[in-house]
């Protein structure tokens, strides 16, 4: 801590940290644009300007950048200092000279962090009178929208796209005053995380396009803590609603997750909620039923031989209320046999072993990384950003030497040059970190494991070692054991995705060969790991419990199974009950549909892949008949009764009561308001249909309001529905809501951790599978997953179905030789791609996309030529 | 006690003193052009509608009775969906003009819209729009503001330049 | 001098008192207009007279509620006992030779007696409603008839001395040679006061003061319990108007016009000087009107006893 004197006051200031850093925690308002907690200082705008002052003595002082001079100690600065303030407001004023005259129709407008910074210096009159620059627009695909006039030039964007992400086509392109930002040429960004561009932005240079087709002001909007549904590392997202339709996402800061970023799929694919397939009514044979007929019709069914297969994607609530009604013995967990093993895997691993599983802000403290077999970016996007991060820590050794502080970032970057930590990605075909990693390997799954077991025998020879392993891949086994060993912080990541009980034992082996090394699995379901908690049979064990009723919750097997074995597993049953939000293969087949509520519409908890228990709240009013599943399958009135009923019934699921304040929760004797105090239209939004307001909805299972009325104060974490402060309307408001800059929130970071490992090893696993060999008609079909397209729910938002691919076959070039552009492959016509990084022997197929998302890859099959 | 007798005096001197009230409906009170009476909605002098749908007529009403929805068409130019006012709720305090960047949202001098049935007075934009600019005749938002639509391209807005040549490489 | 058709004459009187009660809600709205610059109802019937009977039905037609937590026999009471003690001191009002219901010889106590007995009105009510405001008003309101009533009384005095009667007709008949408002004009301008003060009219309606009490005793009052409050209260006026009448100005002596018009021209005349009060004057403080009371009006009103005894002493002796 540094003494650091502001208008002549004494503060206690970080002294690792910048000047701006430090007023900004302290609650002081200055102005700036180009600094961002996630990504240091770079003193482009010249906008934070303050007076620095030698002693006390010195009367004349000079102007510096806040964000630019470290918090030394006894630094002596006025931010009132009449030049300061006269020179913040030219600053501004030099900004606004090209900016265009559009915030009415400006989607950035009531959220803008340029409108706040000109309010805060008082710049308000337009003195400059020849012409504004202007320039054309690109389209940069289905999920921004670019609007180049509005620019004032901070480098943002670039410094987050090509340094921050890692993509490269996205630049700064021209000179002087007329720096443009975007791509060489019209087409979609390629980066995942393009979207955060419309919270990094400070302006409407960028903004939301799916939002924009149902435009709503941020203060107009009905907001809720949630959390992101589309992948298991439990992003925490901000849901927002308006004439009770969900109308977008933004991130919602959590110190230890997802931190200031989300990736494309989790703030994009929302619009599954609004989408047309929605299940509204209860459909009795087809027909739509009261709901009061429904529920006859379900205890009837559950009255008599019933049993449950639950969902990885449904709550914790969700499923025990399933678990509940049909007895703990004969409910299922909702995935496959092969998968329900892998889970049970890791869940062991990760529960009884000695390595920790960090979260991903820990993931980006890490200094060496092995990821073994995952296409991170592809299956858990956010961490891929975190991995990205990680290869920055260990040059970061230079930087110290050279003494120059973290957060000057361009400093930093000139030091560091190309640099990169070490990160391996072993992995059947090509991922999107290639590039920073210091070596890929490519092989089929089997090999991929091998090579896994030989760096954890090269890292601790009690571990196994592979037998008959090439020379080749014993080196690279050594390379990577010897990164690992001579990191602070090593990483292993694995994952479920190639369906190997091997690749993750392997990197359990390695994890537990060297103390110390942390272990992250990805996880592709929302609640992957709340399910495999609930240690529930899969499926295929329900093959062979007789029973008239099946009742499936918020699960389309459809994408478990192929198509054919799936109509003969319900055709077991007389009666199939689904509980569902959108129509799809299962609902089609089955006797009594109930509406299930979105994520956006229920309360639930849902545990990610490091095993924090964490709770959403709907945004959106209950509208009856549609109800949380758990409504439907039990009798619980409120929602804590419920969390309390699991909890007791389950032990290791405990926390689910503690993962955000209960529904009697109060600040000053008041509810947390879901609207902000402006938002409008309340006397007018329904009076089409009646002009006596309605009362607003009642919550009474959390503690959030569906009004404006409430407790004007900070609420713990877990139910801050948005970012807002006087003066402070843009998303950059999370600034006042943190414990210190880019550190936890205020009052701790939302949910509980319950994986927390620091087992003792109990014994390597030593089961090597043999290396793998091509056969010569048949392929090894392996899943190759898509951000866009394998997940299942946001497949159904219109804007990543655009980006989501079509199914198809991809063989190394080589074996591609044998067949025409086109072939049969598992009795479908698929167009055939080339993709040199796929090992020979090996076929991708893209997972979750039909025709192919039931199958259980890998598996062999032929491929016929076409004639 | 004696100015309580002058006051006596005094007011019943008013006796014979004109009447302010007028016998309004024999007898129309002048309204002035600023009178903050019946919302309409304006169109531009091209003809366009007006509103922009930037949503701050609704956020300025004290008594929320204003509510929209934007949208665009195939050219971009943004326009509300629906627009409502519950003119039983209005109380006529003129903010929403005063919020209003386009001159769309205007008070009138006409105050007799009294209704029998409540939900008559629930205004959509059918209702609001009228076939003129209204008090601000020469206006035209899209004409000063840089964004294009149809027939309106990039650098066509007063006070801009030509869109810049990206590919030039002259200082 | 009893009226030989009593029974005409009782139901005669209650007919004009009720209607001049009725009448001059219209009266006072229109000459409240008046001094203010305005109209005031002129738009049902002639010169907006029938405005009285759309009120008269609006306010029948009215919910008439007794809150759940008040006393409701006394809260059902309280309003009819101002309207009769008022009703009853009619009686004993000489209109014109002839018109009078009962000649009582303690005419002038019996009135006085009456309008004692009418605050319980105020008082009850107020109690009975269960409401602080309420109850602050009713307490005002006997506190505000104690110390007005005491040189009521006392100013009248005076009268009664000249005349030598308490019977009304007989006072009228005294003031045959010079209107009692001459030797008594000190007793006039007390009794004027205390009259304003009893009916509880402004500048004296701190019982009901609208901006602290919110209307104060009857403010749970609804419907025509409301109604009977109110047509009291112009009871009350058109009472002191009558009684200024007959003990100050002649009662119904006047040449050329007949006793009758006489007595209703000063009346009236009384009547607009009331509600001339009304459109005039503030409403004092609560401490003010009590100070007011007891230590100006009440010395006055014995000095001028004092006085009249023994001028009227010295005159006989």
């Amino acid at each position: 801590m540094a003494t650091v004197y502001v208008d002549n006051r004494a503060y206690e200031m970080d002294g690792e940290q910048n000047l701006l850093q430090g007023c900004l925690q302290l609650g002081m308002d200055l102005p700036y644009f180009c600094w961002h907690p996630a990504m240091g200082s770079v003193g482009a705008c010249r906008q934070c300007a303050v007076k620095q002052f030698k002693d006390e003595k010195d009367q004349h002082g000079r102007i510096v950048m806040a964000c630019m001079t470290p918090a030394a100690e006894g630094t002596r600065i006025s931010i009132r200092d009449p030049e300061a303030v006269e020179f913040r407001k030219a600053i501004i004023e030099g900004l606004m000279i090209n900016h265009p005259h559009d915030c009415p129709v400006c989607d950035e407008g009531g959220e803008c962090h340029l409108q706040d910074m000109t309010v805060m210096t008082g710049h308000n009159y337009r003195r400059y009178t020849f012409e504004k620059r202007t320039f054309r627009n690109q389209y940069l695909g289905p999920f921004l929208n670019h609007e180049m006039n509005r620019c004032i030039q901070c480098y943002r964007c670039v410094r987050f796209y090509r340094e921050y992400a890692g993509g490269n086509d996205f630049n700064a392109f021209a000179l002087r005053n007329i720096v443009f930002f975007g791509r060489d040429r019209d087409g979609v960004l390629e980066n995942e995380f393009a979207g955060n561009l419309v919270e990094v932005c400070p302006t409407g240079v960028f903004t939301d396009a799916t939002l924009k087709r149902h435009y709503t002001r941020k203060w107009d909007l009905r907001m809720a803590p949630s959390i992101c549904v589309h992948c298991g590392l439990g992003c925490n997202i901000t849901a927002a609603e308006r004439y009770g339709m969900l109308r977008r996402l933004v991130n919602r800061y959590h110190g230890e997750v997802n931190g200031y970023f989300l990736c494309d799929r989790g703030r994009f694919g929302y619009e599954f909620v609004n989408s047309e397939r929605r299940i509204r009514q209860p459909l009795l044979e087809g027909k739509a039923v009261s709901k009061e007929d429904a529920l006859t019709r379900l205890r009837e069914l559950a009255s008599g031989s019933v049993i449950g297969i639950g969902s990885p994607r449904a709550s914790l609530e969700s499923n025990f209320a399933l678990r509940s009604l049909v007895g703990e013995n004969r409910f299922y967990a909702g995935i496959s046999g092969a998968e329900s093993r892998l889970w049970k895997l890791m869940l062991a691993i990760l529960r009884d072993g000695p390595a920790r599983t960090p979260s991903l802000r820990e993931t980006e403290a890490c200094d060496a990384v092995f990821i073994l077999g995952e296409d991170v970016t592809n299956i858990s996007p956010r961490m891929a950003l975190s991995l990205r991060q990680s290869v920055r820590r260990q040059p970061m050794e230079i930087v110290e030497q050279l003494h120059i502080p973290e957060w000057m970032d361009h400093a930093v970057r000139e030091a560091v040059q190309e640099k990169k930590g070490p990160l391996f990605i072993a992995s059947v075909s090509a991922t999107r970190l290639d590039d920073i990693a210091a070596h890929t390997y490519r092989a089929a799954p089997d090999d991929l494991a091998r090579l896994g077991f030989a760096v954890a025998h090269a890292l601790n020879s009690d571990a196994p070692e592979p037998a008959g392993l090439p020379e080749s891949v014993r080196a690279l086994a050594g390379k990577i054991a010897g990164a690992l060993k001579a990191a602070k912080h090593p990483l292993i990541v694995s994952g479920p995705s190639l369906a190997g009980a091997a690749i993750i034992q392997a990197a359990a082996n390695i994890a537990w060969a060297l103390p110390g090394t942390k272990l992250a699995f990805t996880a592709p379901e929302a609640n992957s790991t709340g399910l495999a908690m609930m240690e529930a049979p899969a499926f295929d064990a329900a093959q062979a419990d007789a029973a008239d009723t099946v009742i499936i919750l918020e699960n389309d097997l459809a994408r478990r199974f192929p198509a054919s074995e799936m109509e003969q597993f319900l055709a077991r049953f007389r009666h199939v009950v689904v509980l569902e939000y959108l129509e799809n293969a299962t609902t089609a087949k089955a006797e009594l549909v109930l509406p299930a509520a979105t994520f956006a519409e229920a309360a639930g908890s849902l545990v990610n892949n490091e095993g924090r228990v964490q709770r959403f709240f709907p945004a959106l009013a209950p509208s009856p008949p549609v109800q949380e599943s758990w409504r439907w399958l039990g009798s619980w009135n409120e929602f804590d009764d419920l969390a309390a009923a699991l909890a007791s019934a389950m032990p290791q699921l405990a926390a689910v009561t503690q993962a955000a304040p209960s529904a009697s929760f109060r600040m000053t004797g008041a509810k947390v308001p879901r609207e902000p105090h402006r938002y409008s239209g309340r006397t007018a939004m329904l009076a089409n249909i009646s002009v006596h307001e309605p009362k607003p909805p009642a919550d009474p299972n959390s503690p959030l309001a569906f009004s404006m009325e409430g407790s004007p104060d900070q609420p713990p974490g877990a139910l801050q529905p948005f970012f807002w402060t006087p003066g402070w309307n843009s998303i950059q408001a999370v600034n006042k809501f943190q414990e210190e800059i880019a550190g936890a929130l205020r009052q701790g970071d939302p949910g509980v951790r319950i994986l927390e490992g620091g087992g003792s090893n109990p014994g390597f696993f030593d089961v090597i599978p043999a290396a793998f060999e091509p056969r010569a008609d048949e392929w090894l079909l392996v899943p190759l997953y898509h951000i866009f397209g394998s997940e299942e729910l946001s497949r159904y938002a219109p804007a990543v179905s655009q980006l989501a691919p079509h199914a198809y076959v991809a063989l190394n070039p080589r074996d591609a030789e044998k067949f025409g552009d086109e072939v049969e492959l598992l009795g479908q016509r698929v167009p055939l791609t080339k993709v040199a990084e796929i090992p020979p022997g090996v076929a991708g197929v893209p997972a979750g996309v039909p025709p192919f998302a039931g199958f259980g890859f890998p598996m062999w099959s032929k491929i016929a030529r076409l004639p | 006690m004696l100015s309580m007798i002058r006051t006596l005096w005094y007011v019943l001197l008013h006796m014979f003193h004109k009447r302010v009230t007028v016998q309004y409906p024999e007898e129309k009170p002048y309204l002035a052009p600023r009178y903050r009476g019946r919302i309409i909605l304006s169109l531009d002098p091209d003809g366009g509608e007006r509103c922009v749908a930037c949503y701050l007529c609704a956020a300025a009403c004290p008594v929320d009775c204003i509510a929209l929805q934007a949208t665009e068409d195939a050219t971009g130019r943004r326009y509300p969906e629906f627009f409502r006012i519950n003119f039983s709720r209005c109380i006529f305090c003129g903010f929403c003009e005063e919020a209003c960047p386009t001159y769309a949202i205007q008070l009138t001098p006409d105050f007799e819209m009294s209704e029998y049935q409540r939900p008559n007075l629930v205004y959509e934009k059918k209702d609001l729009l009228i076939n003129g600019p209204g008090k601000y005749p020469g206006y035209n938002f899209w004409r000063v503001s840089g964004v294009q639509i149809g027939g309106k391209d990039k650098g066509e807005a007063e006070h801009e330049g030509r869109p810049v040549d990206l590919h030039s490489l002259l200082p | 001098m009893t009226s030989p058709y009593p029974i005409v004459a009782i139901i005669g009187i209650l007919v004009v008192a009720l209607t001049l009660a009725a009448g001059l809600i219209w009266v006072e709205r229109r000459l409240l207009a008046l001094w203010q610059d305005r109209y005031g109802p002129n738009r049902v019937g002639p010169f907006g007279l029938l405005q009285v009977l759309a009120d008269m039905i609006k306010i029948f037609f009215k919910e008439d509620w007794i809150p759940p937590f008040a006393d409701k026999v006394v809260f059902i009471v309280a309003p009819a006992v101002i309207v009769v003690t008022v009703l009853m001191s009619f009686a004993v009002l000489p209109i014109a030779p002839g018109i009078i219901i009962s000649d009582l010889n303690v005419g002038l106590l019996f009135v006085l007696g009456m309008s004692s007995l009418g605050v319980y009105s105020v008082v009850l009510a107020g109690w009975s409603s269960d409401n602080k405001y309420a109850l602050l008003g009713g307490l005002r309101a006997a506190a505000q008839m104690m110390s007005y009533e005491v040189f009521m009384g006392l100013a009248l005095m005076g009268v009664v001395l000249l005349a030598g009667s308490f019977n009304l007709t007989e006072i009228v008949a005294a003031q045959r040679h010079v209107w009692f408002v001459v030797p008594q004009f000190l007793g006039f301008i007390l009794f004027l006061i205390a009259g304003v003060a009893e009916t509880r009219r402004l500048p004296f309606d701190l019982p009901e003061a609208e901006s602290e009490l919110i209307a104060g005793f009857h403010s749970e009052y609804s419907g025509m319990k409301f109604g009977m409050f109110f047509v009291g209260e112009y009871l009350g006026v058109i009472l002191i108007s009558c009684l200024i009448t007959i003990l100050f100005f002649g009662g119904w002596l006047g040449p050329v016009l007949p006793p009758v018009v006489w007595f209703l021209i000063k009346m009236m005349f009384f009547i607009c000087f009331f509600i001339l009060l009304r459109a005039a004057l503030p409403r004092p403080r609560f401490d003010q009107l009590m100070s007011w009371g007891w230590k100006v009006m009440l010395p006055l009103a014995l000095a001028n006893l004092l006085v009249t005894g023994a001028v009227a002493l010295a005159w006989r002796s």
